[in-house]
């Protein structure tokens, strides 16, 4: 069986990661052209999250670095630092202080072809849309994960190789896949499951349309299938976005749909209602049999999220939100507030 | 109050909103329109192959970026063909329009 080198494992694998990916990103420097120079890119957040009265303060970035190598080799690799300030609760006065460090994921790419993708490392689950394109801190619109999150993707990443790509491409309609093999690590920066899946895509750019299927089987102690459909509708004419995924696991199963409306078209970017995007998501988990390993909610829950987001100059974002989750556990309110900040410019000045 | 009374407001809005945006265009649209301005505003924006391939695959998870530097405009389309699944005729297009 194959074993991180201990070297590594010594020195802390997020450091030793970062530091793999800087020997990268130097080798990247002298042999690429002036304008694939590595990037540094990713967002800052800072968030206050108010849940049934007790209110946390939560600072985060969440950086990532691209550094290609040569005209076929792409290394990237993105990381999350975290710090939450917590009320003690239990009858204690004061907050906790809770400081959390992991690499998402670190990948080396191999553009094998036009149409082929081959990914070896950690990376990003595929299944469904939210873990590989809605996680970023500056992407979403609601700072909370869908409550399904975990169906298909586990703690989001794997360790193994993928194979993706663009099956077909032509102006009417395209094609994506994404199949991967993963394998358990329980190394604590490159942490997965047994499992294998995959997810394939139809877009039709004239439509903005796009829908999609999703497959993970867990190979660990009991094999497990999980199976998952999104559908996404991006109008050109009218400024709204429909986004939603179903996920489907052996104990559990749900929904969300999330709509969220641009002005800017029709009023302008720099006006204040075309800064302004409220965003709504409504979702609904339903549990068939006990699990405590499925991270879905223990009980049926139905949850209604409304927010306003207001894009500021300077690549600044402030989110604001309101949810209200009902079950038969408890109901909850839940408010937050943050701002965001989006960061992207090269490690260093191309020749 | 149950999940149905707090969802049916938020689902009358979500459906209001883009009724109302999608009739304020087709209103400004409307106006003073000839023939001879509409040849040559479609004339005018016509989009590249590489601007309309941007707006529909980057387009579609996130907003654009206010501006970056030239040195990683390569860079960043190669991201973005393993991350939006782009073949390489797109991202040589999507190049094209970052970097002309």
């Amino acid at each position: 069986m194959w074993t991180f080198p201990k070297f590594l494992v010594r020195a802390n694998g997020l450091t030793s990661a970062a530091l793999l990916v800087v020997a990268f990103a130097t080798f990247a420097a002298k042999c690429t052209p002036a304008q694939n120079t590595p990037l540094i890119s990713g967002g800052a957040e800072f968030l206050t999250n108010t849940k049934g009265g007790s209110t946390s303060y939560i600072a985060t970035v969440q950086p990532l670095i691209a550094a290609p190598l040569g005209p076929h080799l792409l290394v990237e690799g993105r990381a999350a630092f975290l710090q939450d300030f917590y009320p003690k609760g239990a009858g204690q006065t004061g907050y906790g202080r809770l400081h959390f460090s992991a690499l998402t994921y670190l990948q080396l790419n191999y553009l094998a072809g036009s149409h082929l993708t081959v990914v070896a490392g950690e990376f990003l689950t595929p299944f469904g849309t939210y873990n590989e394109r809605q996680t970023p801190i500056w992407i979403s619109n609601f700072q909370d994960a869908p409550l399904i999150f975990n169906l298909g993707v586990g703690t989001g990443s794997s360790v193994g190789g993928m194979l993706r790509g663009s099956a077909i491409s032509t102006p009417k309609f395209s094609i994506d896949y994404a199949a991967y093999y993963s394998a358990a690590s329980s190394n604590p920066s490159f942490h997965s499951r047994h499992a294998w899946g995959g997810r394939a895509s139809v877009y039709i750019p004239q439509k903005r349309l796009e829908f999609g299927t999703s497959y993970a089987r867990l190979t660990n102690k009991t094999a497990a299938i999980d199976i998952g459909a999104h559908l996404w509708w991006e109008p050109e004419n009218i400024p709204i976005k429909l986004r939603s995924e179903y996920a489907r696991g052996a104990h559990s199963q749900g929904y969300w749909v999330e709509t969220d409306y641009r002005f800017t078209r029709s009023v302008g970017a720099d006006t204040v209602l075309g800064r302004v995007e409220p965003v709504v998501r409504w979702q609904q988990t339903f549990r068939n049999s006990p699990s405590s390993t499925d991270g879905l909610p223990s009980a049926d829950t139905q949850r209604v999220d409304g927010g306003l987001d207001f894009h500021l100059p300077h690549e600044v974002r402030i989110n604001t939100s309101y949810s209200r989750q009902l079950s038969s556990t408890g109901n909850t309110n839940i408010w937050e507030t943050g701002i965001v900040y989006r960061f992207l410019f090269p490690t260093w000045r191309g020749k | 109050m149950s999940f149905w009374k707090t969802l049916a407001p938020i689902l009358l809005l979500t459906t209001c909103l883009p009724i109302l945006a999608y009739a304020r265009n087709n209103s400004s649209n409307s106006n003073g329109d000839t023939k001879e301005n509409k040849r040559t505003r479609q004339g005018g924006e016509r989009q590249s192959d590489g601007e309309r391939k941007f707006a529909q695959n980057c387009g579609r998870c996130h907003n654009p970026p206010e501006g970056f530097s030239p040195f990683i405009s390569g860079t960043i389309v190669r991201h973005m063909r393993v991350r939006a699944a782009l073949s390489k005729q797109d991202e040589e297009d999507i190049l094209h329009f970052l970097n002309p």
